[in-house]
């Protein structure tokens, strides 16, 4: 059991080795190169923060009335706007509940804005990073409509629902709507069927259902213009062309509220100050952030990401998702 | 009911109106997605394994199973006979409800009967049976460590694999869950 508790007596020791540790430190200082050598200005911003953008399926662990933040993204293009020009930044996010293989309430997030590159330069530079760390032989790049059709069976835009309950072996359950049918696949199929492969798959077109904060692309098929960067089955970064629409992202915040009240979560305080920056004027950018305790467990053949941490803490109660 | 941070190894659950067992339960969640827990079930009474997915929101039914300990009376050929040895209560199995423990059945035995809603749906042998060899080649004495092995038919019908110098007669100790001789039986 990844995070059974350990006899008293030793429960202060790392979970990771100290060899693991010494992998970790020279991987990360390759990072720090990797941009600096590209001329990326490393940055940090706050993590703990008043107003945040809403998700509905992300919560921001509750901190003295304000939040510890999902990711560093709001404040870095808030820096973006007033002219920064391309950053980087490495350092703690925060999602309350998630707890897991793959999965801890703080982790460590590089995330990255290229000012003026469309998506296709960012995926480049994403999987030149990865092979840095990570050596692979090769990048295979689908559709995520064409990832499903291929490893699910199933048009995930386009099928009856009764066809997509049909994909997880199970009859379609009260509330089943595309998107949670969708993730379902996702997680119960997609992923076990893509661990196999040896090549990083790059899914690109995602649903619009969860567009995260990227522009959309009209279609048909209508899509959110993200990618997601998967090695062994496992989600490694996520990337947007970034949406530069103030009143777009006002309304998805709004919506995301509003999901989030219908599924007995609290609403958050919307960052006002990330929409006034939108509507000074955010130039057109591509973003990524990516999860670096992930990347580390692959790059050291590690079966969880606690292999590649100091310490996995769990403050407050593991018991999440309503809690606050 | 339970709910998914409830859903662990080796809890029992009743879904699609059959009773399983959790052999693994992993949290999942895509970036931008709901966070799900995904189980794997072994049902048991067929022992099939599959994948499911619950999000937060939803509960699984806990299964209504009882374990018992209860003697194995004798099989007539068509029901295999057991009783609690507290209150004298007997339950009959089929051949497809007994199982591959019918290779280690023995009269008095104890062996654990899952009742599901208060029928008996499988059985489960201790973890070693003690049990005599009815059929095997002669023994070649003092050959205690060359390693080689023979095949020797037990008084259940089983067949094991048993180092040389084992004979017809000898009571052994046998591993339910492997299948494998552990050694020569005192008294």
């Amino acid at each position: 059991m990844l995070n059974a508790p350990r006899g008293d007596w030793q429960s202060w020791q790392p979970s990771a080795t100290l060899e693991t540790l010494r992998l970790r430190a020279k991987a990360i200082q390759k990072i720090r190169a990797f941009f600096e050598g590209r001329g990326v200005l490393e940055v940090t911003t706050p993590v703990w923060l008043p107003e945040v953008a809403p998700e509905r399926h992300q919560t921001p662990p509750v901190c003295s009335g304000g939040f510890l933040l999902t990711s560093p993204e709001t404040c870095m293009k808030r820096l973006v706007a007033a002219g920064s020009g391309a950053i980087f930044q490495m350092g703690p996010a925060f999602r309350q509940g998630e707890s897991g293989r793959l999965h801890h309430p703080e982790f460590t997030m590089l995330e990255w804005y290229r000012p003026h590159w469309g998506l296709d330069q960012l995926v480049d530079e994403v999987t030149t990073l990865i092979q840095l760390v990570l050596p692979v032989p090769a990048i295979r790049i689908m559709t995520f409509q064409e990832a499903f059709q291929s490893f699910v069976g199933a048009d995930p835009f386009q099928a009856p629902l009764e066809t997509l309950a049909e994909a997880l072996n199970e009859v379609l359950r009260p509330g089943d709507d595309r998107p949670a049918l969708v993730d379902r696949l996702f997680v119960q199929r997609l992923e076990p069927a893509i661990a196999p492969l040896d090549t990083v798959l790059i899914l690109t077109g995602f649903p619009p259902w969860e567009p995260g904060m990227a522009e959309l692309n009209p279609g048909p098929p209508k899509v959110a213009r993200r990618f997601e960067v998967f090695f062994r089955g496992v989600e490694l970064a996520n990337g947007y062309q970034e949406s530069r629409d103030p009143l777009e992202l006002e309304q998805r915040m709004l919506t995301a509220n509003a999901a989030r009240r219908r599924d007995g979560l609290n609403p958050l305080p919307i960052d006002r100050k990330f929409l006034q920056a939108m509507e000074a004027g955010f130039p057109s950018c591509a973003g990524v952030a990516l999860g670096v305790d992930r990347l580390l467990m692959l790059a050291f053949d590690k079966e969880g990401i606690d292999k590649v941490m100091t310490f996995q803490e769990l403050p407050g109660s593991s018991s999440m998702d309503r809690s606050f | 009911m339970l709910t998914h941070n409830q859903l662990r190894q080796g809890t029992r659950v009743e879904i699609d109106d059959l009773p399983w067992i959790i052999v693994d339960a992993s949290f999942v969640k895509p970036g931008k997605g709901q966070a799900f827990t995904k189980i794997k079930i072994k049902n048991l009474i067929d022992g099939r394994v599959i994948e499911r997915t619950y999000k937060s929101s939803e509960t699984v039914v806990k299964a209504s199973i009882v374990d018992k300990d209860m003697q194995f009376l004798y099989g007539d050929g068509e029901f295999w006979h057991f009783m609690d040895p507290a209150s004298y209560e007997q339950v009959a199995m089929t051949k497809s409800q007994v199982g591959d423990v019918i290779h280690w059945l023995k009269e008095q035995e104890s062996y654990q009967v899952t009742f599901w809603k208060e029928k008996p749906i499988s059985l489960t042998p201790p973890p070693f049976v003690i049990l005599t060899i009815t059929q095997c080649e002669p023994g070649i004495k003092g050959d205690t460590v060359s390693g080689a092995t023979k095949p020797a038919i037990l008084q259940t019908g089983a067949t094991v694999k048993v180092p040389l110098f084992v004979n017809e007669g000898d009571r052994i100790r046998v591993n339910t869950k492997t299948g494998e001789y552990v050694e020569r039986a005192k008294g």
